[in-house]
Order: structure tokens, then C-alpha cells, then sequence
């Protein structure tokens, strides 16, 4: 049911061109993970529509095959 | 206006919409995931009861809203399964828990953590004039 940090990764950059990708398997154990994602294409996006953009990136994969992934989303120069 | 309260293909995303080709307005769980947003100012889908919650992620959002001192009528998934499915295709999220605020989805537990944080959660409240009594 794990999935690898690296193509976590891949996916969101494939889904959000621009995308920075800083993920960090918060257990060590390949399940729990939590992602900062920084990209242009959140700009005037609400915090719904711009998780929506990387859950759509996942194709699916949150919820089922990545059980747990802490998503933080923010637009280049606004990262906290 | 039922008629439009349940079509929901002008929801924003409707047209964008590319996982799975079921007709939203097909699910038969809508109508009641509905009914419960009508009726409720403050709705959380959630694992478990507000008293029991059955997931770390429900319970640290049942905790936030405690804080807040925000009354909320909690609908635990784990005790339908239409509703658990229906509500990930009908927010367009793929997890729970899932709040809801005067029929508006407002996010799952990063979200509503990260609101908490900043005192926006607070002030989404207030702004849709929903009481809270600050503990």
C-alpha cells in the first residue's frame, strides 16, 4: 500500500508543471507523509481548489494507496 | 429550487471533472448528504462520533472546533457507506474528516488546522454568522 517519496514527487510535477516538491516521510515508514507544494498555478486559488490540484495530480492514489500525506500548499514568495 | 439544489453540475469543478465517468447527480447518498448541510449550520463528516472519534484526523478537527467553541453536528461515515463514498465524489475530496460551514465545503483536517492557526477559522465563522463561544 506504500508509495515512494520520489514518485509522489513525480506525479505532483507531472500534474503542476512548475510545481516545488518538498516531501518528508514523517514516519519512516513509507505512509506518512507530508508535502509542501509550491507552484504559480495556485495563484488566486482558494486552499480547496489548490489541494484539489494535487489530489487530481495523485490520480486517485490519496485516500487509498497513500493513506497519509499532510498537504501544505502556497504560491512562490508566500511559502511559511 | 430543490430541482437546482440537486443538480450540481455548476459546481465549479463540474466541467473540469476528469476521474470516473459517474453522473454526480446520479448518487443516490446526495440527496441525504443534502439534507444534512441544509439542516446543520455546522457539519463535520468525520470517523467516529465527536465523543468517540475513530481516526487521528477526525479527532484533531472535532478538538479544533472545541477550541473554537463552535457547535457542529458530526456524521460518522464509518456507520454508512454510501455516505462515506458519496461525500469524497460530492466534495471532490479524497478523505475524510470534511467540514462543512453553512452548505460551503471549507476543507479537510490541513486545511482546517492551518485556518485554526492563523484565526481564520475563527473569522470564516463569524463572517457566515455562525455562533461560537471562544473557550
Amino acid at each position: 500500500m506504500a508509495m515512494d517519496a520520489t514518485e509522489i514527487e513525480q506525479l505532483i510535477k507531472q500534474g503542476i508543471a512548475d510545481a516545488q516538491v518538498t516531501i518528508e516521510d514523517l514516519r519512516g515508514d513509507g505512509d506518512h507523509y507530508s508535502a509542501l507544494v509550491v507552484s504559480a498555478a495556485f495563484e488566486g486559488k482558494s486552499r480547496v481548489q489548490q489541494h484539489q490540484m494535487v489530489y487530481q495530480a495523485l490520480e486517485g492514489r490519496m485516500g487509498g494507496q497513500l493513506h497519509a500525506l499532510a498537504l501544505q500548499t502556497a504560491v512562490p514568495g508566500a511559502e511559511s | 429550487m430543490l430541482g437546482f439544489m440537486n443538480n450540481f453540475s455548476w459546481w465549479p469543478w463540474g466541467a473540469t471533472q476528469t476521474q470516473g465517468d459517474q453522473k454526480m447527480s446520479d448518487n443516490p447518498a446526495f440527496d441525504s448528504i443534502q439534507s444534512e448541510l441544509d439542516a446543520n449550520d455546522v457539519v463535520l463528516f468525520m470517523k467516529g462520533t465527536p465523543v468517540f472519534p475513530q481516526c487521528g484526523f477526525s479527532s484533531m478537527v472535532v478538538q479544533v472546533l472545541g477550541h473554537v467553541g463552535v457547535k457542529f453536528k458530526g456524521i460518522d461515515v464509518l456507520a454508512d457507506d454510501a455516505v462515506r463514498n458519496g461525500i469524497k465524489e460530492f466534495s471532490n475530496w479524497p478523505t475524510i474528516p470534511q467540514l462543512y460551514v453553512k452548505g460551503e465545503f471549507i476543507g479537510g483536517c490541513d486545511i482546517i488546522r492551518e485556518m485554526y492557526e492563523a484565526g481564520e477559522l475563527q473569522e470564516t465563522l463569524k463572517a457566515k454568522g455562525v455562533e461560537t463561544e471562544a473557550a
